[in-house]
């Protein structure tokens, strides 16, 4: 029952990749988001946090037709990085990994922020006092304290790109080996006669790893409160 | 060394316009809470910013609005021990000590730790997380930490208002010893008379942010 079939690895594999470098293009983005938002006060702070929790509430093929009229081929931003890159992510393994980005963000950013606004700021006033510059209150004390909720913010935002359906066929449609990521190889292989098994194989995988995932952020989570309370 | 301060700090309704000096030794700042008390450390210690006005330490110049000077906190070598001890959470006690320790220049240095540690009876516990001590024992630490950054000038913010008596008695004697074998002026706040008749060489009366005769 568990034999996956070349095709079926071919999915998961993409799915790992896409998860990886969406994360990984989302945490420096997701961080500075999450802390100015936790930190910062500034005109319009109100719709950048709108902005950044959109894709939450929005139909996911709303978010995936908007990705496309910017970064299709046709679109503003596809045009500027064809042009100025030679790099096109319309219908590309990449193109998949920005759709996946922008669903997990929200996610990544409400974790990051809540860890941030956790830190004691009289704690960063302490380590200023004691000669330390805001760089060095930054890496020595808010980084630390909030590296919990950093990483289940990670955690979290892999795991959505993991499975993410709805904008990446809509942006990148479903090309197998290029595009087709494990939720919308299920979706394949339910559109085709006797392709329920490795659907449900599929399927239990995705349950599985999303599971992992909320326990591992929660269990991040709970180390962040827990540090910063007295025992 | 001495120390002088007039400023203004204009918050809402409220107005803070102190002016004295206070040379070395400890000098009370005692008055009700809300009087301002906290936000005149919080001037000195570079966390808030006057309206207007002129900080000196040891004849540097830490804020000047007239020349537009403002240190920032980590230049200002004052040393800042708060109500609550305010230890980092994530570091052990040692770590909590050497924090500013290492990074007060070298020729700034007077404190040493193996002078300080044991003064404040704090020896034993080193390895230990600061969430894991009583009160009395981060307070010691937290005493130890400000003062192992070298500075030029302490502040003390009510460091006894969340201890119970007995705590208050066992930091007490650390507190005198400080101000006995330092030499530079130490800027305590509190509205408890018992600390100021125990304490005090010289005595500052603030009120409704004002100071008054």
């Amino acid at each position: 029952m568990f034999e996956l079939s070349p095709a079926e690895w071919e999915a998961v594999r993409l799915s790992l990749k896409v998860g990886f470098w969406s994360t990984a293009f989302s945490l420096p983005v997701g961080f500075f988001l999450a802390y100015v938002l936790a930190r910062r006060e500034f005109p319009l702070k109100s719709l950048l946090n709108g902005l950044v929790y959109l894709p939450l509430v929005l139909p996911p093929v709303v978010t995936g037709l908007i990705l496309l009229m910017l970064f299709g081929t046709q679109g503003p931003a596809g045009k500027f990085l064809e042009s100025v890159f030679g790099v096109t992510i319309a219908f590309r393994w990449t193109g998949a990994a920005l759709a996946a980005a922008i669903m997990g963000l929200p996610l990544m950013v409400r974790a990051m922020r809540l860890s941030i606004e956790a830190v004691d700021t009289r704690l960063e006033h302490a380590a200023r006092t004691l000669g330390a510059s805001w760089w060095r209150a930054f890496f020595t004390v808010t980084l630390p304290l909030s590296l919990p909720g950093i990483i289940a913010g990670a955690i979290l935002s892999f795991a959505k790109s993991f499975g993410e359906f709805g904008a990446t066929i809509t942006f990148v449609s479903n090309i197998p080996g290029e595009t087709q990521t494990l939720p919308i190889a299920i979706y394949s292989f339910l559109q085709t006669p006797n392709g329920e098994g490795p659907a449900v194989r599929l399927a239990i995988l995705s349950v599985v790893v999303s599971m992992a995932a909320i326990v591992g952020a929660e269990w991040m989570e709970r180390r962040v409160t827990r540090r910063l309370r007295p025992a | 060394m001495s120390f002088d301060i007039d400023v203004v700090c204009s918050r809402g309704d409220f107005e803070l316009a102190v002016a004295f000096q206070a040379g070395p030794g400890l000098t009370v700042l005692f008055g009700p809470s809300g009087a301002g008390k906290t936000s005149i450390l919080n001037m000195i210690a570079g966390v808030l910013k006057p309206t207007r006005g002129r900080i000196a330490a040891d004849g540097q110049v830490l804020f000047d609005s007239a020349t537009r000077t403002d240190l920032k906190p980590e230049h200002r070598r004052v040393g800042y021990i708060f109500q609550d001890a305010r230890l980092f959470p994530h570091l052990s006690v040692e770590q909590n000590l050497l924090y500013g320790y290492k990074l007060a220049p070298e020729a700034g240095r007077y404190a040493a730790p193996d002078h300080i540690i044991p003064l404040l009876g704090i020896g034993h516990l080193l390895e230990r997380r600061p969430l894991s001590l009583s009160g009395g024992e981060q307070q010691r630490v937290a005493i130890g930490r400000a003062i192992l950054a070298s500075p030029r000038l302490l502040l003390m913010d009510e460091p006894l208002a969340s201890l119970d008596d007995a705590r208050k008695q066992e930091i007490l004697p650390y507190i005198e010893r400080l101000r006995d074998g330092l030499k530079i002026p130490i800027l305590y706040v509190t509205h408890a008379r018992a600390e100021v008749d125990r304490l005090a060489a010289a005595v500052i009366r603030i009120e409704g942010g004002k100071v008054v005769a």
